[in-house]
Formats: structure tokens, C-alpha cells, sequence
């Protein structure tokens, strides 16, 4: 294949080695150093994909990652979309297409791994293009902890795309030294490759490395493809360049048509010729660079067209040595050209009048409408930017505390002021930290640059096709025009944010690199305003798109979220449990025998409790030690109830209530002793109720002499319930008298198994008679297993939360969060009995009071019997009551409650559930309908307790 | 990502902290001598200045104690942290 397009010599390609790939099928060769792109365009390949909308064919016009129309889709090694053709580093066996606006994710698991780091440093510089370099070497000569960043494949910046000199010499040699010496400076970390996507507060810069995307199917497999550096620096450095920007004009999107300095870059830094004849479209300066090189290098620069009337007479001479025709005073109106440009149109312009035009031959129109500073991590980090009228381009204003722009992304334009700009931020943020600056720093010099003359700021060159801006590109991947810019502000559309929202401009993938900036120029314009009155869009990472893979990291799958398993775990799985989440704990939900459903394993469970012996794994329960001399009057004020005549030995259920009056947790308290308790809290409430009581101790009553801590990971509780549970512990603890009078309900006792200490509670949530164990977790499946050996003779049964929720739901215990939802105070759950009328005050105490906490009508915790006998109600399902003559008021049809728990039960023969209702104490006997799947299911309205309302089971 | 100053550990990444509404708040002494709109008014209204708000901060994620501060809630600048036992500082 031979590569027609490519320079006989120069650029920074290794043209020893020859990498093969394919394009839309088509076997390429290009060689290491090259980009997707630059091996296109040795190839003559200028047209890459067709336009999301219009379908326009689309080719190469940047060289980086402002090019807004070379989107790819890689298929192999891994498949990857909207990829920039421009920014893909060429491997072997690199297999691609092109993309019109839209890619395909892969369909098959990415193997790859991706990770993060922290770092942190003095100063950040970002960029390492001149100014970056200077920057760095400044801070690290002065002994500053630094991190330098930059996104290429390696530093150098814009001087990999021109022939500066620097000291006499080629500038590249200068970037080569300092990378070496930067290498050697031990407090220095250097990446490239790497792209600061995001600046947030406080020198906070997330970072995304890829460190093998560029090695393609040869990667390394113990390498991460790509990390997220997350970066914290006392001072950043915002180094990151200029974008150039086009003009606008009619069928300014074809094939050929590139920014001046893209051009350049592919000459200087890959050796590729970008076309044979080339038209150079101009308002500044820069673009005579390109059109004096791409000439010297072989191409016939048909024409340099200045916008300007006088042009720039200081590079006169030399386009006239080239034999480069200058048009001063003249733009470019039009193109013909369909799969490539064929023809400019170039016209004089005068007094903002476009005169007749004429059409030149090319096969590459070179445009440069000027320079945009990539204030991008400057403006995301809250800089604020400011319009220069001069340059037509917004720059950084004011630093922003710890964070300042150097070199072009401050609007410098020359080399010699860019090495100098990078090293005075560097010595500004020397100067904070605070840090000398070396003895000897210094830099090399640039040849003077010549008088420049002034550029002209030109956003659009009036439309003389006919075709009224309509293809007049402004955003050439959302296929957004002058026209749709028009329209915009014809509807009325003043700000900016509203234009772009409307005409989707800058919302692709590159986020409006090149026409953010246009946009608020012929915005500006069509509204007759000063574009600083306009403004920008705001910028917000990331500054180039970013994989969601990356992001995650390794974050995901299993360690997206903890897992927290209980010390029995393995005996779950080993028994063949099936788990259920909750919160973060990992939960046995019921244990099916072979052939059971859920329903099957739930309905034998219940049947095993209440009729001899279960066993549960309940160590996921909250479990606060609180002890001090003022701990029992912390509960009195944290729990409705009182707590403080508790006596050693026993147990209280206890409800805790927020200042509103509304329930927020629930449990039982153990009295360890004069000045020490042990909480209970629900599985999901244990951090909360922690950190509620800490937050009354530290920020109310830091007089009190009580401290809290978790002791959930350290006890097991293994509730072992039913008839038969005392047979089961008198058999396990000998040391412990059973009986009912030694050892009555709501009774803790200690004692001990082989010397091990293990706590017994008489406690109980499903009404049964139950004890619940309580040791070390060291000894969990010792004790586990020795419950469940002398259980066995009785049939115990392992239950899971599912048959525990029936269980508790049967006697109307309910679960907060499920059967309450933040609005429900303990009254409304029937549980008057747990508010002390006592104690002067709790928290909570006082809002009951309010009227709206006494209102008959508040819903209230009831049982519901489907009278069918038959349907277990959705937990959600809503009440509703017909009227008299059973039929359902008229729309809109009051809802008087929800079911918030529901099952079927073993016990009772039948489905059964809990349900708010309104005033719902005072409906019980009632019969209500709840619509189901377009019917109306009567219920009976009953007390919440509908098993053992006497409390005859609890003792045995 | 901000760098909230804890009273206690110094500087460290807001994901550490959780928020905890407006500061010198207390709970009333005797909540039953209020009237319900005045014990309404501690349960439920709380100011939402923007500017400079006295605010309850707690290093969850660290050493888990409560701090005070005053932030400006237009720029999220901490000018001030401090803590409970000390009274709101004068801010420049
Ligand atoms: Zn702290």
C-alpha cells in the first residue's frame, strides 16, 4: 500500500516499522507515532463518515481533539464508539469505520481493568507544551512536589507541530531535555497520555490516563487500560493551549476543508502531505505559518485569502518568494467539492460587502478564524472569562484562588511569551506555597517574533449561495447552521444558553471546541449586541469524553457496594439459602427444600416456628453499647420510653421518635449494669441511630458523661423460637436455669459454653416463645452448630427473613420503613403503651401535642383479611371505601391508606396484611376494597395483632 | 470536590462531612411551655440565606464529631469553622 500522501522525509513517525489496519474495510499501513487520522490522510483519505443528520460525507479538520467531525467506531481489538480518528494512536490490527454521529457499545463483557489513584502535589501543571515545560522545571528546580499532565502521546505541545528554535537549536531538542530533566527530579510525576478532564475546588483535578489503548490487541494484560488520577494540588496551572477556530462560510464542511494549524501539524509532526493544492483562508497571522511550510514542503498553495484589507505586509515578502499569491481583503464564500473539496470561492470583501467571487482550484482549504484559549479547566473551576475584543476570544479574567492560566490558554500568541508566562505562574505559585525559586531557572529564548499585525475578528462570511445559511456550518456534528442560529434568535432566544439549547450547538461529542466561541459571535451579531454581552455556554467536564468503565473503576460488580455476610454465612450457603439484600448485608431469605418455591418454603418455616423450633440468623441487627453515668438518661430522652427503671437483667422494647413526633427506629434495651446498655436497633437503622444519638450528645447535652459505640460486627444473634426453643437452650446452656420464673420474658442472663461468654434474651418477634443468643462472633458457627445439633431431635428449623417478616406481621409487629414511612407516630402504630406519660420530656415528646398529631382521622397501622380468603394484596396497593350503595365515588377517588406488609400465612390459613388507614382503629369489622388489576378486592378491616392476641404463646 | 477545614483533623474532602442545617438552633429548654406555633417554628422553619449561614457540619466519614461553620452559601466558601462550644466568630 503505498502511501501517496506521505512526506519523503520528517514528522515523528517511526518509519522503520510498518503497522497494518483496516478502515471501512480497507487494508491500510501506517507507522508507530501516527494517529488513525494522519495514516488516513497519507493514504489521500480525506472523507471519514457521513453527517448524523444531512449525511453530508465528513472528513479530517482538526488535528486533536477540537476536530469535530472525524467520529470512529473501533472494532478491533475491543469495540469502542465516537472516538475521535485524530486522537486514536495507530496499532497493528487496529480494525475501525467510520461513525455518523452514533456508535454501537460492545455487546460482549470488556475484559479490561481500569483503576484510580490519589496524588497529591504543590502544583499541577497541565500541558506540556511550552509554557506547561517551563512551569514544571521552574517548580521542580525549586524542590516543589509537581505533577505534570499532559494528553499526547508525548510532551511538547504546539512545538511538535512547528520548527521553532529555541537557543539556536530545534525546540523538540529543548522539550527532550527538559522531559529528562523533569525524569530525574524525584518529587516529579510526569503522564502523558493523560487528559485533565475536570477542575473542581481546591486544586481538585480528576485526570484519566490511558496507559494501553495505544498498544491495541499487545497490551498488557496486568496493566490497567485506563485511571482516573485524582489530583489535589495546592496550585494548578491551567497550560493546556488554544483551539483554533474557523470562520464560517457556505459548504464549509466538505471533505479537505482543515484548520491551518492542523495542516501543519500533520506535515510537521506526522510527514504527511494533507492535500497537492491548497487555498489558505485567513484573518491572522498563524495561517501564513502553514501556508509558507505546506509550500516548501511540495503542496501548491494556490492562494493565501486575507480577510484583513491590508493582510500582513510583514509576510509579504515571503509568500512572494514562495510564489504564494496573497489576496488581501478578499474571504472565501463557498466550496464545490462533494467527497473532497474542488474548488474556494473567493470573493473581495469590503465595507462588510461581499463582492463576486471566483473559483479557485484545490483539494485542501486551510481556514483559521483566529484562536480560542482552552480556558476550559479554568472556566469549569469557576474562573470567570472575559471577551478581548481584540483577539475575539475569551480569556481567563481573574485567577481563581490556587488555579491560573500560562502561554496560549491565557492568550499569549508567542513562543518566547509562553515560556515566559509558564515559568511567572509557576514562580506565583512558588511564591504561595511558600518556596524559592532556583538559583538558576533559567529558560531558552525564542527568536524575536516579528511586528504582528493585528487579527480581524470574523465569525461568518455572509451567505451569497442562496442557500440562506443553511449550510453554513457552525456545529458540524449536531449538522447546526447560521440558519438554526437565525431561526434561534428569531423566536426570541436571547441567551446564550437558550441558543445553544435550542440549536443543540456544542452538545456533541466535542462539546463545542470549535463552535462554542462562533456561537456567541453571530449570536451577538444577529442581536446587534457586543459579544461580551453575550458571553459563553458554561463549560462542565468532562473536557473530552470519558468511559463510563473508567469512571467505575473498579467499582463495580461485586465491588460496586460492600457486602457485609455474618459470621454463619458459610453455613447458609452451604444449606443452599437463598440471599436477599438488605442495605448492604447480605441476608438469608428462606431455605427451599428440593422442589419448594418460596411461598412452599415460607408456609413450612412458619409452620415449624409456631409449632416447635426455629432458628434465625438475625446478627444483622443494630447493636449500640451505650455506657457512662448519664446513659440511662440519654435513652430516657432519645426513646419514648422510660428507660432508667429498667432493671439490671431485663429488657424493654423501645420506640425513638424524631422532634416531629415521627417514628424513626425501634428495638429492645438490654441493662447491662447501673451505668451500661445495650441497644438494639433495626438492620437498616443501625448507623442512623448512632449517629442520632451521637449527634444529641455532641451538639445538645454534651454535659451528659455517656458514650455510644457499634458493637453490631462483634455479637452474633441467633433468635431460637417456638414451643420447643427452651428444650433446645436447656439442652445447649446447662448453666442456665430455663424456667419460667428464673428466667421470665424480657430477661437477659449471662453465662458461658466451653468457657466462651454467651448473653441470653428472652425476647421475642413473633410472639412465640423465643430466647435469642448472643456471643463473640469469633464463636458464631460453634454456636450455631450446637444449637442447631440439639435442636435437631426437635426438627429445628432455619428460617430466613421472609418467614420472620410473616411471623411478626402475623402479631402485628411492624417493621419501620416498611409499615411506617416518616409520617407515622407511635400512637398511629397502636403503641400508645410505649410512650411514657412520665418522663417531662423526650425527643418527639411536644409535637404530639399538635393538632395535627391528635387528629382521629390520621391513618393508623390495621390488619386486612382478603374476605376471599384467597389474594395476597401488593404491598402499595391503596384502600378505598364505596359508598353505601357499593359503588365507587367519582373520580377522584379517595385513597384512605396502603397495604404496607403483606404474606400469606400458615398460621391463619389464609393471606393476611398490614395497612395504614385512615382513622383505621375505628373501621375494624369494616369492609374496604382495594383495586386490583381492574377489580375491586373486598378486605376486612381487623386489629394488627391476628395471631395470639392474648399473648398466650410467649412463655411456652 | 471542596477541602472542608474539621475543626479537629484539619483540611480533608467534603465526602467526608455530612451537612446538619442552620447552627444555634438548641432545643428548647421546656418544649411544653410553647405554643405549637412556636415549637413549630424549632421543628419545622429554618433561615435560607444566601450569604454567609452559620451551619452544622459533622466529619462523618472521620472523626465523626460536629463543628459548626459559616459558609457562604452563594460561593460554598468555609470562612469560618469553629467549634460547638464557641460562639459564632466575627467574619471579615
Ligand atoms: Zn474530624
Amino acid at each position: 500500500m503505498t502511501s501517496t500522501y506521505r512526506t519523503a522525509e520528517g514528522g515523528r513517525i517511526d518509519r522503520s516499522t510498518t503497522l497494518g489496519f483496516t478502515f471501512d474495510g480497507e487494508v491500510l499501513t501506517g507507522h508507530p507515532g501516527d494517529t488513525l487520522a494522519s495514516a488516513l490522510l497519507a493514504a489521500g483519505r480525506h472523507s471519514i463518515a457521513t453527517s448524523v443528520k444531512l449525511g453530508r460525507p465528513r472528513g479530517v479538520a482538526g488535528a486533536w481533539a477540537e476536530d469535530p467531525c472525524g467520529l470512529v467506531q473501533i472494532e478491533e481489538p475491543f469495540p469502542e464508539p465516537m472516538l475521535l480518528a485524530t486522537t486514536v494512536e495507530l496499532f497493528d490490527g487496529l480494525a475501525a469505520h467510520g461513525l455518523p454521529g452514533q456508535g454501537r457499545l460492545a455487546d460482549v463483557p470488556d475484559s479490561a481493568r481500569y483503576d484510580a489513584v490519589h496524588h497529591h502535589v504543590d502544583v499541577l501543571v497541565i500541558g506540556a507544551g511550552p509554557a506547561g515545560l517551563a512551569a514544571a522545571l521552574t517548580a521542580a528546580r525549586a524542590g516543589a512536589r509537581v505533577a505534570l499532565v499532559d494528553e499526547q502521546s508525548e510532551a511538547g505541545g504546539s512545538l511538535l507541530s512547528g520548527t521553532d528554535q529555541l537557543d539556536g537549536v530545534p525546540a523538540t531538542a529543548w522539550v527532550e531535555a527538559a522531559v529528562q530533566e523533569l525524569a530525574g527530579s524525584p518529587e516529579v510525576l510526569h503522564l502523558q497520555r493523560t487528559t485533565a478532564f475536570g477542575s473542581y475546588d481546591d486544586g481538585f483535578v480528576l485526570a484519566l490516563e490511558r496507559r494501553t489503548d495505544h498498544l491495541g490487541g499487545a497490551a498488557p494484560e496486568h496493566l490497567s487500560r485506563q485511571r482516573v488520577w485524582r489530583l489535589r494540588a495546592r496550585s494548578v496551572v491551567v497550560a493546556t493551549g488554544a483551539h483554533e477556530r474557523p470562520v464560517v462560510f457556505a459548504d464549509n464542511d466538505r471533505p479537505g476543508i482543515m484548520l491551518a494549524g492542523a495542516a501543519r501539524t500533520f506535515l510537521h509532526r506526522y510527514g504527511v502531505l494533507p492535500g497537492r493544492e491548497a487555498v489558505v483562508f485567513t484573518t491572522n497571522d498563524s495561517a501564513y505559518d502553514a501556508a509558507l511550510d505546506l509550500s516548501r514542503a511540495g503542496v501548491r498553495v494556490q492562494a493565501v485569502v486575507d480577510a484583513r484589507p491590508d493582510g500582513a505586509p510583514h509576510r509579504r515578502a515571503e509568500c512572494d518568494d514562495a510564489g504564494i499569491p496573497v489576496l488581501p481583503g478578499s474571504v472565501v464564500t463557498g466550496t464545490r467539492g462533494v467527497e473532497r473539496v474542488t474548488h474556494a470561492l473567493v470573493a473581495p470583501l469590503a465595507g462588510g460587502q461581499v463582492g463576486p467571487s471566483s473559483a479557485v482550484a484545490c483539494d485542501l482549504l486551510l481556514v483559521s478564524g483566529g484562536w480560542n484559549p482552552a480556558v476550559h479547566l479554568y472556566s469549569q473551576a469557576r474562573g470567570r472569562l472575559r471577551y478581548d475584543d481584540e483577539l475575539g476570544a475569551f480569556l481567563p479574567g481573574d485567577d481563581v484562588d490556587g488555579l491560573a492560566a500560562a502561554g496560549a490558554a491565557a492568550g499569549v500568541t508567542d513562543l518566547a511569551g509562553c515560556l515566559a508566562d509558564g515559568q511567572r505562574v509557576a514562580r506565583a505559585a512558588l511564591a504561595s506555597l511558600p518556596l524559592e525559586p532556583a538559583a538558576d531557572d533559567r529558560l531558552p529564548s525564542a527568536p524575536e517574533s516579528g511586528t504582528p499585525a493585528a487579527p480581524m475578528v470574523l465569525w461568518r462570511v455572509p451567505d451569497t449561495s442562496g442557500a440562506e445559511g443553511t449550510t453554513s456550518f457552525v456545529d458540524l456534528q449536531r449538522d447546526a447552521t447560521v440558519a438554526d442560529i437565525a431561526r434561534a434568535v428569531g423566536a426570541g432566544l436571547r441567551s446564550i444558553e437558550h441558543v445553544k439549547r435550542y440549536t443543540t450547538i456544542g452538545t456533541a461529542h466535542d462539546q463545542g471546541k470549535t463552535s462554542g466561541v462562533l456561537t456567541s459571535g453571530i449570536t451577538a451579531e444577529l442581536l446587534g449586541v457586543p459579544v461580551r454581552a453575550t458571553g459563553t455556554t458554561t463549560f462542565r467536564p468532562p473536557y473530552t469524553p470519558v468511559s463510563f468503565a473508567a469512571l467505575a473503576g473498579r467499582d463495580r460488580g461485586r465491588l460496586f457496594d460492600p457486602e457485609r455476610v455474618t459470621a454463619v454465612h458459610g453455613w447458609h450457603v452451604a444449606q443452599g439459602a437463598v440471599f436477599e439484600d438488605v442495605g448492604q448485608w447480605v441476608r438469608p431469605r428462606y431455605y427451599p427444600q428440593p422442589g419448594e418455591d418460596m411461598d412452599a418454603a415460607v408456609l413450612r418455616e412458619c409452620a415449624a416456628v409456631r409449632s416447635s423450633v426455629g432458628i434465625l440468623d438475625g446478627s444483622t441487627l443494630g447493636k449500640i453499647d451505650v455506657q457512662g453515668p448519664d446513659a440511662a438518661v440519654l435513652l430516657d430522652r432519645v426513646y419514648t420510653n422510660l428507660m432508667s427503671s429498667l432493671e439490671v437483667g431485663s429488657v424493654r422494647y423501645g420506640v425513638m421518635c424524631g422532634v416531629d413526633g415521627m417514628v424513626i427506629d425501634d428495638g429492645t434495651v438490654l441493662r447491662l449494669a447501673e451505668d451500661r446498655f445495650l441497644a438494639l436497633t433495626t438492620t437498616g437503622g443501625a448507623a442512623k441511630v448512632l449517629d442520632w444519638m451521637e449527634e444529641w450528645v455532641q451538639t445538645e447535652w454534651p454535659e451528659l458523661r455517656v458514650h455510644c459505640t457499634s458493637v453490631t460486627e462483634q455479637w452474633v444473634t441467633f433468635p431460637v423460637v417456638g414451643p420447643r426453643s427452651r428444650d433446645v437452650i436447656g439442652a445447649v446452656f446447662p448453666g442456665v436455669d430455663v424456667a419460667n420464673e428464673a428466667f421470665p420474658f424480657m430477661a437477659w442472663r449471662d453465662t458461658t459454653l466451653d468457657g466462651v461468654p454467651v448473653r441470653l434474651a428472652r425476647i421475642s418477634f413473633s410472639g412465640e416463645l423465643a430466647y435469642e443468643v448472643y456471643v463473640n462472633a469469633w464463636y458464631a458457627t460453634a454456636v450455631w452448630t450446637r444449637l442447631i445439633d440439639a435442636g435437631r431431635r426437635f426438627g429445628i428449623t432455619p428460617y430466613g427473613t421472609e418467614t420472620m417478616h410473616v411471623l411478626r406481621a402475623e402479631k402485628g409487629y411492624p417493621i419501620i420503613g416498611q409499615d411506617t414511612d416518616g409520617t407515622v407516630t407511635p400512637h398511629d402504630l397502636g403503641m400508645a403503651w410505649a410512650v411514657s406519660k412520665k418522663k417531662p420530656d423526650f425527643i418527639g415528646k411536644r409535637s404530639f401535642a399538635r393538632p395535627a398529631n391528635t387528629d382521629p382521622r390520621r391513618k393508623q397501622l390495621v390488619g386486612l383479611l382478603p374476605t376471599d380468603g384467597r389474594t395476597v394484596l401488593p404491598e402499595g396497593s391503596q384502600i378505598v371505601e364505596l359508598h353505601p350503595d357499593g359503588v365507587l365515588p367519582p373520580p377522584p377517588v379517595p385513597m384512605l391508606g396502603h397495604v404496607t406488609s403483606s404474606y400469606r400465612s400458615a398460621e391463619l390459613g389464609r393471606p393476611f396484611a398490614l395497612a395504614l388507614v385512615r382513622a383505621g382503629r375505628s373501621r375494624i369489622g369494616e369492609t374496604l376494597h382495594v383495586p386490583l388489576a381492574g377489580s375491586l378486592v373486598p378486605v376486612e378491616v381487623t386489629a394488627s395483632v391476628l395471631v395470639d392476641p392474648e399473648g398466650a404463646r410467649r412463655d411456652g | 470536590m471542596q477541602l472542608i477545614a474539621c475543626p479537629w483533623c484539619g483540611p480533608r474532602e467534603e465526602v467526608e462531612f455530612s451537612y446538619g442545617g442552620q447552627a444555634h438552633v438548641p432545643h428548647p429548654a421546656a418544649p411544653a411551655d410553647l405554643s405549637d406555633e412556636e415549637w413549630a417554628h424549632y421543628v419545622f422553619f429554618r433561615a435560607n440565606p444566601k450569604g454567609r449561614f452559620a451551619e452544622r457540619w459533622n466529619h462523618s466519614a472521620g472523626c465523626r464529631r460536629w463543628f459548626n461553620a459559616v459558609r457562604d452559601t452563594a460561593t460554598y466558601r468555609f470562612e469560618a469553622v469553629y467549634r460547638l462550644d464557641e460562639p459564632r466568630p466575627v467574619t471579615p
